[in-house]
């Protein structure tokens, strides 16, 4: 008997370890030949720990699996039907992801069985122009928040002239609600390593580096060890698959700072430097790390470069709405009934991923505000569930696509709290460079605690200092800090009224 | 009594030497240096940065100054276990803020405290990105998710409190 077990970090989170022990031990008691593969996350959280029985060649979902109940995947193998006719993976469009779940992260095997490499092979055949090319017509913009098209920044790299340039992957995932590059790393890592060795390619670097925060233990070791099986297979090394192109990849682990998700923050904690953010310009793409021209690109950009190196770039382009092309990861978190990571093109509304998909809340109470694109994303209330998920979409409506993390609460949330929480986490996080940020998110966490003790001419004092940190911070940290505070004020007001009310 | 009166200046001298020897070469040293040092002593003792600022042609005061500007790196021992509960949003959504104030209680510390008995250390973290399994908790390096009250409860026993 075949059998799938997860070995994503959330499956070990729920307890895989002990339904696999519990596993091997049935099937010894039983005298069943057991073949256990570790697999990747299929990313329905809800289902974890996921067994799949594998009868006449098709997966057949176990779950949510505890130790004491594997006997069913001997007694009913078919479970709840074939994985991929579940709604959940019928509604998807599997491209960044295609591999995950399906595939053991660390077998090379499994990873040219399943379409990997023929992205990278095409890319050393077409040369680094033409694949600059492909991946600006590709209409991919960066999957950190920015949404910057990637084509473009590549184009500024390679024509930067340099001894020395680099490509540097910011995995240092830190929004709430976010946990895409987390669950590619653990589950496909290789089809990260190929992603950034194309971007070498196309722009001329032949160094590059991961940044994985330190609070992803089980992604820094994943990475450590593709990146270790990379280099005898030729995927990494001074001749990448016999062209004479030299291409190393360097895994570097953050320290709990979360600024340093910005990238230039990230560069000088590369450097070893304190995470300040600097100025821009110069722009990383001209002097990034150690000065030199440096592609920084979220984990999600990168993995999602050799599916369009395969496949090409009208097919990714021809998913998606407007000026977003192809297909996010939508990752669904927070207070939600069916929580996990759903990769689907462009467009679907707030509303449909949060009511349909995700079924609503987990507590079967009323949604009351969803959160969207980490902690520097707007709360948006039920009466905006008709907004369509694209940067443009979202923007107009005075919030942020982020890096497509949805972080769903109930109708028990005070915004007010919530608002504070944003104001008390910029504090926190704040690198200091800049007074907005600095001392605006301090005094920020004061007002709001004013707003609560029924100062209503605090409210004014708050808007105010809000487009203060909007227009005169740094970075994002300080500059998008007023989105969930502004946000939460505007669509949930009776939260700042109540609290007047109750000191009256 | 730390940890720290126990290291010999030789002991420490050369355990830094080891660790810098073993980064030499590296483009921007200095962040993977401080986690080996810590992931070797359990935390950074300061006589170690004057060595480490030698080798890298820096001041103390520059290596004091990144080494203070991350959460991650301690300046003392922890407890024996690390338990890091998360604060951000998606958990604080699943009663993350209620299970905090649980835990503070349960353990007679606030954050970055440790018990008297020097079993366990309580940091705050944001974001597992396990997130969709919320609340969540790491201890030692293990991920835990939907802890509730009870759960803690279990996982602080397993470290003897």
């Amino acid at each position: 008997m075949k059998v799938y077990l997860s070995c994503d970090a959330v499956a070990k989170a729920l307890g895989v370890d002990a339904v696999e022990a519990a596993l091997l031990a049935e099937a010894a008691r039983r005298g069943v030949t057991l073949e256990l593969v570790r697999v990747g996350s299929r990313g329905m959280v809800w289902l974890e720990p996921l067994a799949e029985v594998e009868v006449d060649g098709i997966r057949h979902a176990h779950g949510p699996l505890t130790a004491a109940a594997v006997a069913a995947l001997f007694d009913t193998p078919l479970g709840l039907g074939p994985t991929d006719d579940l709604p959940w993976m019928r509604g998807q469009t599997r491209l960044t992801f295609a591999r995950c779940g399906v595939t053991d992260p660390l077998s090379l095997d499994d990873y040219r069985a399943h379409g990997g490499l023929i992205g990278l092979t095409r890319a050393l055949a077409m040369g680094g122009n033409a694949v600059v090319t492909e991946i600006t017509d590709s209409g991919l913009r960066g999957r950190g928040g920015a949404g910057f098209p990637t084509g473009i920044k590549w184009k500024t790299v390679a024509g930067a002239d340099a001894d020395q340039k680099y490509i540097v992957c910011n995995a240092d995932e830190g929004d709430s609600g976010t946990f895409a590059d987390r669950m590619i790393m653990e589950g496909d890592p290789f089809t990260l390593i190929e992603g950034m060795v194309i971007a070498g390619i196309a722009v001329g670097a032949t160094k590059g580096y991961v940044y994985i925060r330190s609070e992803y233990p089980d992604a820094i070791d994943v990475m450590q060890k593709a990146v270790t099986l990379a280099r005898p297979a030729g995927m990494l090394g001074s001749s990448v698959l016999g062209s004479g192109i030299a291409f190393d990849i360097e895994i570097r682990v953050g320290a709990g700072a979360y600024v340093c998700g910005e990238e230039t923050s990230l560069l000088n904690s590369l450097e070893g430097k304190r995470g300040v953010v600097r100025a821009k310009p110069p722009l990383p793409a001209l002097e990034g790390f150690l000065g030199k021209p440096t592609v920084v690109n979220n984990v999600i950009s990168l993995a999602t470069i050799p599916v369009i190196l395969e496949r090409g770039a009208a097919f990714y382009k021809d998913f998606g709405l407007g000026r977003s092309r192809g297909t996010i990861p939508l990752q669904i978190a927070g207070n939600v009934k069916h929580g996990g990571l759903y990769e689907v093109a462009f467009g679907l509304t707030l509303g449909q991923i949060v009511d349909d998909i995700a079924g609503g809340s987990a507590t079967g109470r009323p949604v009351k505000a969803v959160q969207v694109g980490g902690p520097l994303g707007a709360y948006f209330p039920r009466a905006m569930f008709d907004t369509p998920f694209g940067y443009e979409e979202f923007g107009a409506k005075e919030g942020l696509i982020g890096h497509a993390g949805i972080v769903v609460f109930d109708d028990t949330a005070d915004m007010l709290k919530q608002a504070r929480f944003a104001m008390e986490f910029c504090a926190i996080e704040s690198c200091g460079k800049c007074t907005p940020c600095r001392i605006g998110a301090v005094r920020g966490a004061e007002t709001i605690d004013r707003i609560a003790r029924g100062d209503p001419a605090a409210i004014p004092l708050l808007t105010d200092l809000c487009n203060t940190m909007k227009a005169g911070s740094l970075c994002a940290l300080g500059g998008f800090t007023p989105y969930p505070v502004m946000s939460a004020l505007t669509h949930f007001p009776d939260d700042f009224a109540r609290q007047k009310e109750a000191a009256e | 009594m730390t940890v720290q009166g126990t290291i010999s200046d030789a002991d420490l001298t050369g355990r830094v030497a080891a660790i810098l020897a073993a980064h030499q070469g590296l483009e921007g040293p200095l962040l993977p240096i401080l986690h080996a040092v810590q992931a070797d002593f359990g935390f950074v003792p300061q006589p170690a940065l004057p060595i480490i600022a030698k080798s890298l042609n820096l001041s103390r005061a520059e290596v004091h100054g990144v080494m203070s500007f991350y959460h991650d790196f301690r300046t003392e021992p922890a407890g024996r276990h690390v338990v890091k509960l998360c604060r951000a949003e998606a958990c604080q959504a699943m009663g993350a803020d209620a299970l905090a104030d649980h835990a503070k209680a349960r353990l007679g510390v606030d954050f970055h405290g440790t018990t008297a008995d020097g079993a366990v250390t309580l940091e705050p973290v944001f974001c597992l990105g396990l997130c969709a399994c919320a609340p969540a908790a790491l201890i030692d390096g293990r991920v835990v998710g939907r802890v509730n009250a009870a759960r803690f409860d279990a996982i602080v026993a397993e470290c003897g409190v």
